[in-house]
């Protein structure tokens, strides 16, 4: 069991292909694929399933508070699930186990970026979110201020996250489609944003809630599935795993015309200069450039996390603090055994299909590109009908995850903007409700398009800004609103709207946008580093507190001195949102 | 009438006691978090050899137990979190609450 059968005449055959895969998290570009029957049938199942629960959360979903957050009756189990879901992305998924087929460990070092955040939020937040908020987190980061601009500033926030990791997910997905099931990809884009409206529509949180503990069950039990075949090679010995694949790569690398162009170069033996190649995958490569964008970029994942608002929203399901805390947990636990099994992924799709002549094309690359390693793998491990499984798994991930994030964006238009910044929180629960629908409506229509014009767009770099995004708006004042007895609307609002600009602005001139994009001379970008969280954070935090503490007006005297009631109610929980209102 | 009753678990020894330890708790948790993360970006960040450091005479380096152990570690620290706040703090919470309602 121990080698894989094909491999002896793989080898041969991969004699051309080299080593240096395409880097990165990313979904990218991909290559129409013959119509998969099995994917599709497999699929039809899920949208089935998952409209009949639509249809039986629509009975349930009469009123905002049970649009926006089930009526707060769901479990910490249930909800850890649901937040996990909202977590692992199909460009997680494929994106993580390409990488790390392609560079090893470096892609070990990504997902424990995106994992870490999670503690930070348990320590600091979970349960104040719970005790303050109701529906969105501007009910929490807004409880004493004036909510004019408060509310302004958080839909706004919300918006731009939302509608960056919306086009990330829509062009994911509208690749990922065109690849797995071999539509056309405006419709793909088009079948995700109809099924994605529907969902949200009709069903509100408590479709959206449960279509994603569905899917994050089939996801988690499929990559479980594919992990332990991978181990179960080995006799679940994980050092012949890592051999093989080392193996692996050094025979690819002997044969590669660049590492014996380079091996000349050098003047030394190509044996030599293959097994450095082969060993690089067991260790940091060039992921992270330079300390600083190593540490920025890091910050980005971490606090990011804390600012995104269609994860801070989950809070809100859930009963109480207890609750909330125990979602996080168990949020963490799947997040992070998910992250393990990507890992083991990686590793397999080396040994099982870069050393299988029927996923490669003619000039030895991936069949539909590198990040099919995952689905390939499955095709490997369970043949034409698990395939389809993990195919459908991938386009559920996907469209759960786009309802997720409508309905945020969505709550802020009818929540923060309608009720209560234009009727001054008089809003009755109908109107709002139906506010929420149109919006929904409209930020799918909007979605659709956006996905359809950035058919182009890097996926990993639009997730990564919206991450840089929310640490550097969302978060900084989300938390010092609840934790700093100084804060005022003035110093939040200004704060978080530099924060906004700070993060935009130097990811417009770094080089990815200012010289990629924009098409400037190469070194021209004024921003030398990968993410701006590092700067547009402190740009947040600082001006925040600056403009906190300048504000000496009648106002922020007020807002200073409700802070010790909010404090209490944070802290105990007293007076906050009834649980639920069935 | 709800401000008089904030004013009264504001009073409370013991809310005192659970706002000072619970908060202490969390924020060393948060310290030892962020540590242990950007103690790992650190050692990628500027020795990067390190990592990859084989164990013994295998393939398997030292970056591999050191990776997986910072998952677990996140697992294992908000676990850590959780149990006492639900368990102690809201123990002392429901006390504060009754004693304020009486």
């Amino acid at each position: 069991m121990r080698t894989a059968t094909k491999l002896g005449g793989a080898l041969a055959l991969l004699a051309i292909t080299g080593v240096a895969f395409a880097a990165g998290g990313d979904v990218g570009q991909t290559v129409k694929q013959e119509t998969n029957w099995t994917a599709i049938a497999m699929f039809v199942i899920f949208v089935g399933l998952t409209l009949w629960i639509t249809k039986w959360a629509a009975a349930r979903t009469k009123t905002a508070a049970a649009f926006y957050t089930a009526g707060g009756g769901v479990t910490g189990f249930q909800n850890g699930l649901a937040i996990a879901g909202d977590y692992m992305s199909a460009a997680s998924f494929l994106g993580i186990s390409a990488a790390i087929m392609a560079n090893g460990y470096d892609g070990l070092i990504y997902s424990i970026g995106f994992l870490v955040g999670w503690p930070i939020i348990t320590f600091l937040l979970a349960e104040r979110l719970r005790n303050l908020g109701r529906f969105t987190f501007a009910d929490v980061a807004g409880y004493r201020f004036q909510q004019g601009p408060i509310r302004s500033f958080a839909a706004a926030g919300t918006l731009v996250v939302v509608l960056f990791y919306l086009i990330a997910q829509m062009v994911g997905a509208g690749q990922l489609i065109k690849l797995l099931f071999g539509l056309d990809y405006w419709v793909a884009v088009v079948v995700v944003g109809v099924l994605m409206m529907v969902y949200v529509l009709f069903g509100g949180m408590t479709a959206t809630t449960w279509v994603q503990i569905i899917k994050a069950c089939l996801l988690l039990a499929g990559a479980s599935f594919m992990a332990f075949a991978v181990l179960f090679h080995f006799g679940f010995n994980v050092e012949a795993m890592f051999a093989k694949a080392v193996e692996i790569k050094t025979n690819l690398a002997l044969n590669d015309p660049k590492v014996i162009a380079k091996a000349a170069e050098q003047g030394k033996d190509v044996m030599e200069v293959a097994k450095n190649v082969g060993r690089s995958i067991m260790g940091p490569g060039n992921f992270i450039k330079d300390p600083i964008s190593a540490i920025s970029f890091g910050m980005a994942l971490m606090f990011g996390t804390a600012g995104l608002p269609h994860i801070l929203m989950r809070f809100f399901t859930v009963p109480d603090a207890k609750q909330a805390r125990k979602s996080v947990l168990w949020a963490t636990t799947w997040i992070g055994y998910f992250y393990i099994l990507t890992f083991i992924i990686g590793f397999g799709a080396i040994i099982f299909v870069l050393t299988d002549p029927a996923f490669l094309d003619a000039k030895g690359a991936l069949k539909g590109g590198n990040n099919m390693a995952a689905v390939h793998l499955a095709n490997a491990l369970g043949g034409n009908v698990f395939l389809g499984f993990m195919s459908a798994v991938a386009f559920a991930t996907i469209l759960a995850v786009v309802a997720g994030l409508t309905l945020s964006g969505a709550s802020a238009v009818s929540h923060d903007l309608y009720a209560t910044l234009f009727k001054e929180g008089k809003a009755d629960s109908a109107s709002e409700l139906r506010v929420s629908r149109i919006a929904t409506l409209c930020l799918g229509v909007v979605a659709v398009l956006l996905g359809i014009a950035f058919e182009k767009i890097n996926v990993a770099f639009m997730v990564s800004l919206a991450f840089a995004v929310a640490a550097s708006a969302n978060f900084p004042v989300l938390l010092l609103s609840v934790l700093w007895k100084d804060c005022t609307t003035r110093g939040a609002v200004t704060g978080g709207f530099l924060g906004l600009i700070a993060s935009v602005g130097l990811t417009v001139v770094s080089p990815a946008v200012w010289e990629d994009v924009l098409g400037n001379a190469k070194g021209s970008a004024w921003f030398p580093y990968t993410s701006p969280a590092l700067f547009s954070m402190l740009v947040g935090f600082i001006g925040t507190w600056l403009f906190s503490v300048l504000d000496q007006s009648e106002q922020a005297k007020k807002e200073r001195a409700a802070y010790p009631a909010q404090r209490v109610r944070s802290e105990t929980g007293f007076g906050a949102a009834a649980a639920s209102d069935h | 009438m709800q401000n008089d009753i904030y004013e009264r678990i504001r009073a409370n020894p013991k809310y005192q006691r659970l706002v000072q330890e619970r908060g202490r708790f969390g924020w060393i948790l948060t310290i030892i978090m962020l540590i242990v993360y950007y103690g790992y970006i650190a050692l990628i960040a500027f020795d990067k050899e390190f990592l990859a450091k084989p164990i013994g005479t295998g393939v398997t380096t030292l970056g591999i137990p050191i990776g997986v152990g910072v998952i677990l570690f996140a697992i294992i620290i908000t676990g850590i979190y959780v149990r006492r706040a639900n368990t102690e703090f809201d123990a002392l919470t429901e006390e504060i609450l009754k004693e304020v309602r009486k």
